[in-house]
């Protein structure tokens, strides 16, 4: 394990490339379903006022 | 000819259905090939015969290089076709593409810098690669900033659009500097007109990463789409069917 994980010398290179990889493929998730429930959240009070106007 | 399917591709209430529909198709096999390719890249793969151990980045730093060029190509495309036929959802497409391409150039520019440092004894030089790799990441940060700068969307959509379909001359640069300078950065391995030059147990890990790299922004962009088309589309009736 210890072997696996200092990879031939090269562990100071390549985990930081891994991490910065994986943090990328996560955060451009979390963005993406963030930016389409504020957008859900967005239409639904829009559509609410709607409602609301229309019923005075 | 029929143009029905051209029509229901630019319907908004339509494209929006069907992308929420086909993301789980595209993330689910990109997750599992990405753990798959992770295994193969890290456990299976032998070590390079140069470059010992250190190699294993380029599973991380080709399918990144990949992204950011392949989304640059898919973002001027629908660039392109919002402005030669007017279709708003093209371009909700290219509006969607710009973070996710930028994160990735981003990416592949630090993964090289840290592959760089041990194998060329420096994390950056102006090779021609490498500076215009740097200058993608402008371009999608300058297209970024030229959107969120117009108010009126429909000026900021061909604007932006027109920006974008010019950048696309850095693309080939992109491609071939290492063929046409003499470029600090190695040529191709696999993405060239021969046999690729590597052994099967280390190429079936960089395949399944490029591939599983291109499912995954498949299916961010489409819901990245979802969301811009809900932007978009302020007061039509259909979104009140959709969010039910």
């Amino acid at each position: 394990m210890i072997e696996f994980l200092s990879m031939d010398g090269y562990a100071v290179f390549l985990w930081p490339a891994y991490a910065v990889t994986l943090l990328a493929i996560v955060v451009n998730i979390v963005l993406a379903r963030r930016a389409h429930e504020e957008a859900k959240e967005a239409a639904r009070r829009r559509l609410a006022l709607e409602d609301e106007g229309s019923s005075i | 000819m029929n143009w029905t399917w051209f029509h229901r591709l630019g319907s908004p209430p339509h494209i929006y259905r069907i992308a929420g529909t086909l993301t789980p198709w595209f993330a689910w096999p990109a997750g599992l090939l990405i753990a798959a390719a992770l295994y193969g890249g890290l456990v299976l793969a032998p070590p390079d015969y140069q470059q010992g151990e250190g190699f294993r980045i380029l599973y991380v730093h080709a399918p990144s290089a990949w992204l950011s060029v392949m989304i640059y190509g898919v973002m001027a495309s629908a660039a392109a076709v919002g402005l030669i036929w007017r279709m708003k959802v093209a371009h909700a497409v290219a509006a969607s593409c710009a973070g996710v391409g930028a994160w990735f150039t981003a990416v592949s520019l630090l993964t090289g810098m840290l592959w760089g440092k041990p194998m060329w004894g420096t994390y950056w030089v102006w090779d021609p690669r490498l500076t215009a790799q740097l200058i993608l990441l402008f371009l999608y940060l300058g297209y970024m900033g030229l959107r969120a700068g117009i108010d009126d969307l429909g000026r900021a959509d061909k604007a932006s659009a027109v920006l974008a379909i010019v950048g696309v001359v850095n693309i080939p640069i992109i491609r071939y500097s290492v063929e046409w300078w003499n470029s600090i950065h190695q040529a191709p391995s696999v993405m060239k007109m021969e046999r690729p030059s590597m052994p099967f147990d280390m190429l079936a890990p960089l395949l399944m990463m490029l591939l599983g790299f291109t499912l995954y922004f498949a299916a961010v962009l489409l819901v990245r789409l979802r969301a811009e088309i809900l932007r978009r589309e302020r007061t039509a009736s259909w979104i009140r069917e959709a969010l039910r």
